[in-house]
């Protein structure tokens, strides 16, 4: 994966989270996510497609999560509603359309509406075939991951993705 | 004034209910999604309309092209995460009146609430 689409995360993680949460984001260094894939509590996850596809999760730990969605909510909310997956839901949202707003200019990308998932020690399975960047983030609220897995699709990409699904 | 919300987050609803509560206005119909606007539009009759661009069933591109086809007056403002200057030149083509991107302090969305209340009151 270019590098290029990493920064975009970083700066939009930290804007999100400064300016609807007030919350400072220590951003650590990031690493290709191996086997070992980390479990999670709670995760947003959010689709791209376009000029630049695959997926990207925000997941957290569930102390961190419920402390993130108090300071966005103003109130605890309990894990189980549906208030408590849309917070997650718009804060990735917030996340991936920041970030795909400074990729190169040119490229048209829209992002799905999001998808939630609350249950302790999950996993998130994300294409094989794209490398997966992990991004470590610690607030004064505990720690989360970004997950990106995103690559351009190039003319070539979309010729052998339409052959396979003729296959 | 009445003004009328349209996100598919409640989350997002509740920040932008409470800043217009902070402006003094309490008379607020929400909506989730661009069909559901569609149906409480007429009854309600907002000022002012805030409409998110992703939303399922209709998006608020799609909704303020229809809206303008019976309603080309009252103001819009599109408030979302697409911020690209494509999709902001499309969303005034297609006739909002101001434009704010998430995320957003409170403050932020006051100003650009007021600027189109004062500048569409003008013209």
């Amino acid at each position: 994966m270019d590098a290029g689409y990493i920064t975009p995360f970083v700066k939009s993680i930290q804007n999100v989270f400064s300016t609807m949460l007030q919350l400072p984001v220590t951003v650590n260094d990031p690493a290709i996510k191996t086997g070992n894939s980390p479990s999670h509590d709670v995760s947003g996850i959010i689709g791209m497609s376009g000029d630049v596809t695959g997926s990207v999760v925000l997941s957290f730990k569930m102390e961190t999560a419920d402390a993130v969605v108090a300071l966005f909510c103003g109130e605890r909310l309990e894990r189980d509603s549906a208030d408590f997956a849309d917070a997650i839901g718009e804060l990735v949202n917030m996340v991936c359309g920041g970030a795909k707003a400074m990729f190169n200019d040119k490229k048209r990308v829209s992002i799905s509406c999001p998808s939630v998932i609350v249950g302790s020690d999950h996993g998130v399975s994300l294409p094989s075939d794209i490398p997966c960047v992990l991004i470590p983030c610690t607030t004064d609220c505990g720690e989360f991951v970004i997950e990106v897995a995103i690559r351009e699709t190039t003319p070539s990409s979309e010729a052998s993705e339409q052959a396979a699904a003729n296959a | 004034m009445k003004v009328m919300l349209i996100d598919d987050s409640k989350t997002m609803r509740n920040i932008q209910r409470s800043v217009l509560r902070q402006l003094g206005i309490e008379q607020v119909e929400e909506a989730c999604d661009g069909q559901d606007a569609l149906s409480k539009v007429g009854a309600f009759q907002p000022d002012l309309i805030l409409v998110d661009w992703n939303m399922p069933n209709m998006d608020g591109l799609s909704f303020i092209k229809a809206f303008r086809k019976q309603d080309k007056t009252t103001p819009l403002i599109m408030v979302t995460t697409e911020a690209e200057k494509s999709r902001v030149i499309e969303a005034i083509k297609a006739g909002v009146n101001n434009y704010l991107v998430k995320p957003f302090t409170p403050d932020l969305l006051s100003q650009r609430i007021n600027e189109t209340i004062s500048k569409c009151s003008a013209s």
